[in-house]
């Protein structure tokens, strides 16, 4: 228990120092960190303290993203030959993987952001949806491409991070303009596209982010315009919600809500899913998907 | 499905062409009358969509003014099937013959017909004047009908006299015996066969060459087919892979020849014989597929017994493989998705789904269950009474209160009978019904399927390829009066049963298979990734 608190302090000090970080990234650290420090004997045990350990860093952030990528990290590692004798050679071959694996994601939002920033047309009216680092990054490489847009960005009750991402785009000289949630099925007439991150892809081509996700998109499709998401691949999940009410609860409300408050009916759920018929692409580190596409790459990834 | 039904019927009067063939030489005068009459004939191609067995018992009502037919109870469907086989070649001389105004429909097809053919012959520039080229257009046709036929390869277009002479002929190459259906009714001493429209091929021909006799085994299970005593496509397969496991043991290897290459000839005989008494499903397709290739895997110098014994084994674990495990995965999958208070709906008896639904039950979730049915097989009370009897509290209704009830239901739970490569879903007729209301009242659709059903068809809508039930099984009677009853008398109406019907993907939500749960898009993804595997 000394090392799982331990490594939550090493998963907490990863965010401090890196803002810029994915939660997930810093998650897949401190799960290397934690297996360069295990003392186990076996490689059974190497992967059960793994397995706990990413319970553990759930429990302190709930996002999909951390649930997900912890558990392509330790696919990732084990699903190599591991037919060595010696203990210690196992466990550099796991370090080694877990290594690449690392450099691998780390690359990935650069590689999304120019992938996508092509679909930004000069002139382009964008409306994005809370505060998402991935949608920054494609911002920020169409602007250095010398494109002119607007951003038209939604507040994001309860937590308002709307504005502090109003805050970031006015950094990179980026004409920006704060909507309220409510105002989506105004604004929408007049943007030309709909560029949202993602906290988790689903199986089905579906994705789950912020509370006000599905309203957006729902008036997209209704007004004929594009929907784009734009996520790492590691933060594909095995889940396939039906609707919003199957979207598990431990995703849906923060961490210490789930520890600490009784009646969830009463709270509300920070995260919806967008079904996979409202979105038009998906970006992604391996490359540009329609929703139907990404069942296939998750065969790939976790069959 | 109207293109079909032309050419059927184009074929059946291609001898009747050769005498209206004298109107060509009118040829330029028709170009005006011809385009009208296309748009006529287009009209009644559509109608004869329902018409299917419009022509046929229209060439049997005149064959019986002119030709003595051969008598036939009223009950025996079979047999007066049969009749217009033998009947057709000159049932088709005298809808000419006779000349009268009804027949202006068999006027317009013959001539829509020459007008083809000599089409035809302006495109290939051989004949120049229209009359000359009449005696070779019949036989140039039949040949460009038959790769038509190929196409579809098991499924016989009904009444085709030409693909039916090139099944006996191949029948006849593999030294099957065409049972006569008279001769299986007395055999099966009871009510009439379940006939679906592909028994109407059988006829006595007397071979020259020895016979060999299909195994009993195969002979009884053909007959459980087609009287629909073993129905639904997993009792199918299962049936299937348990005859030839008898037929294995039986078979001992003639001498000079190999094991693996002489025991697959013996089975293509059989399963031709299987798919004249009911079509094969695809499950059974790729259970024969799976068999053929162990069979020929077999390495040469294997004795007997052994390889025997291999095979039995094979066969053994592929029943427990794919069919038994996978409806475990598939269930230990589905129960995730049943939550407590849920008001499932089923439609028809899917073996998988009743599992799945008393596993849930076991597993202590509370749901209840609204089973759907619809004539003429009323196969949902079978489904109805295996739910009632583990304790589950179901609601029987039948298909036409549908968007009554479906306000109140959680989710739908479907069975199918195969997958097919372009993500649609092949299953019982009403299915696409279901999941069209469905999705209309946003009510999820989730597909319960093992991936040994996925096949590699591409089918857009239900017609071009279906299977066809007794159309006497749509005659009821109520309150004393049998309204259908002489509907083959009444010359514009036809009946048709259709067993199966597509859903697209669209409509579905999920598809749970043994692999995991996936969207119905991802079919090929799987396929490809099985074939990858063997």
């Amino acid at each position: 228990n000394v090392d799982k608190n331990k490594l939550v302090e090493y998963f907490r000090a990863q965010i401090r120092e890196d803002p810029d970080v994915a939660s997930a990234v810093a998650a897949i650290r401190s799960l290397l960190e934690f297996l360069k420090r295990d003392q186990s004997e076996t490689i059974l045990g190497l992967r059960e303290n793994q397995t706990k350990a990413i319970q553990r860093l759930e429990e302190t952030d709930s996002s999909v993203a951390v649930s997900s990528g912890g558990e392509l990290f330790l696919r990732f590692i084990s699903l190599t030959s591991l037919e060595h004798p010696d203990l210690s050679q196992c466990k550099n071959v796991m370090i080694e993987r877990g290594e690449l694996f690392l450099k691998k994601i780390s690359l990935s939002r650069g590689k999304v952001g120019k992938l996508c920033h092509t679909f930004i047309k000069d002139g382009a009216k964008i409306l994005t949806h809370s505060s998402s680092r991935v949608v920054l990054k494609v911002l920020e490489n169409a602007a250095a491409d010398n494109k002119r847009f607007t951003v038209y960005v939604t507040e994001s009750q309860p937590d308002s991070a709307g504005k502090l991402m109003a805050q970031k785009l006015h950094n990179l000289n980026i004409p920006v303009t704060v909507v309220l949630d409510a105002a989506v099925g105004y604004i929408m007439e007049k943007v030309d596209l709909v560029i949202v991150g993602a906290e988790g892809v689903v199986e089905s081509g579906g994705v789950i982010n912020k509370i006000g996700t599905y309203q957006m998109a729902v008036c997209s499709k209704a007004h004929n315009k594009p929907f784009y998401v734009v996520a790492e691949s590691f933060k594909f999940v095995r889940l396939y919600p039906l609707n919003q009410q199957d979207v598990p609860d431990r995703f849906k409300y923060k961490a210490d809500i789930l520890k600490t408050v009784k009646d969830l009916n009463q709270e509300h759920p920070m995260i919806d899913y967008t079904p996979p018929s409202l979105i038009t692409l998906l970006f992604t580190d391996l490359g540009v998907l329609t929703p139907s596409a990404v069942s296939d790459e998750l065969i790939k990834l976790y069959l | 499905m109207a293109d079909s039904v032309g050419r059927q019927v184009d074929s059946i009067n291609h001898a009747t062409g050769k005498i209206n063939r004298l109107k060509l030489f009118k040829r330029k005068e028709l170009t005006k009358e011809e385009k009208q009459r296309l748009r006529k004939e287009k009209k009644q191609h559509k109608k004869n969509k329902k018409d299917d067995r419009g022509p046929p018992e229209k060439e049997k009502e005149k064959e019986k003014a002119s030709v003595p037919a051969p008598s036939k109870p009223a009950t025996q469907s079979p047999a007066h099937k049969a009749a217009p086989v033998p009947v057709n070649a000159s049932a088709s001389e005298s809808p000419v013959a006779a000349e009268k105004p009804a027949k202006s429909k068999a006027e317009l097809r013959a001539e829509r017909r020459a007008r083809q053919d000599s089409e035809r012959a302006s495109k290939q520039g051989k004949k120049e004047g229209g009359q000359q080229s009449t005696s070779s257009k019949p036989k140039a046709t039949p040949n460009e009908l038959q790769p038509v036929v190929k196409r579809l390869p098991d499924h016989v277009q009904v009444d085709d006299p030409v693909a039916l002479k090139k099944l006996a002929k191949k029948l006849e190459r593999q030294q099957v015996r065409q049972i006569n259906i008279v001769m299986l009714c007395l055999l099966s001493d009871c009510c009439p066969l379940t006939d679906d429209g592909f028994i109407q091929v059988f006829s006595e021909i007397t071979l020259h060459i020895p016979v060999t006799v299909i195994h009993p085994s195969i002979v009884r299970l053909g007959l459980q087919y087609s009287q629909g005593i073993i129905a639904g496509s997993n009792a199918r397969s299962v049936a299937l892979l348990h005859a030839f496991k008898q037929v294995i043991q039986d078979y001992s290897t003639p001498p000079n020849e190999e094991l693996s290459r002489d025991l697959v000839n013996k089975l293509s005989p059989y399963i031709s014989f299987l798919s004249q008494c009911r079509p094969l499903s695809a499950s059974m397709g790729n259970a024969i597929k799976y068999i053929k290739k162990e069979i020929s895997n077999i390495p040469s110098q294997c004795k007997e017994e052994e390889a025997k014994r291999i095979l039995q084994e094979c066969i053994d674990s592929y029943i427990n493989e794919k069919i038994i495990l996978a409806s475990e995965a598939i269930s230990k999958y589905a129960i995730e998705k049943i939550s407590d208070g849920d008001v499932i709906l089923v439609y028809g008896c899917s073996s998988l789904v009743n599992h799945i639904l008393c596993e849930a039950f076991e597993k202590q979730r509370k749901f209840r269950v609204i089973v759907v049915d619809s004539r003429p097989r009323l196969e949902g009370r079978e489904a109805l009474r295996r739910l009632v009897k583990k304790g589950i509290r179901c609601t029987y209704v039948l298909i036409s209160a549908l968007s009554y009830i479906l306000p109140e239901v959680s989710k739908v739970f479907l069975g199918a009978h195969a997958l097919l490569a372009n993500g649609y879903v092949m299953s019982r007729v009403g299915t696409s019904q279901i999941a069209l209301v469905a999705k209309a009242y946003n009510v999820p659709v989730l597909v319960c399927c093992e991936t040994y059903k996925f096949c590699e068809r591409v089918q857009t809508d239900s017609f071009v390829s279906n299977e066809l039930d007794d159309p006497d099984d749509l005659i009821v009677t109520r309150n004393g009066k049998t309204h259908l009853e002489n509907w083959q008398t009444v010359k514009s109406l036809g009946l048709l049963n259709l067993v199966y019907d597509v859903t697209p993907p669209d409509f579905v939500d999920l598809v749970i298979t043994d692999l995991g749960m996936i969207p119905c898009t991802s079919v090929p993804v799987v396929l490809r990734v099985k074939n990858v595997d063997q």
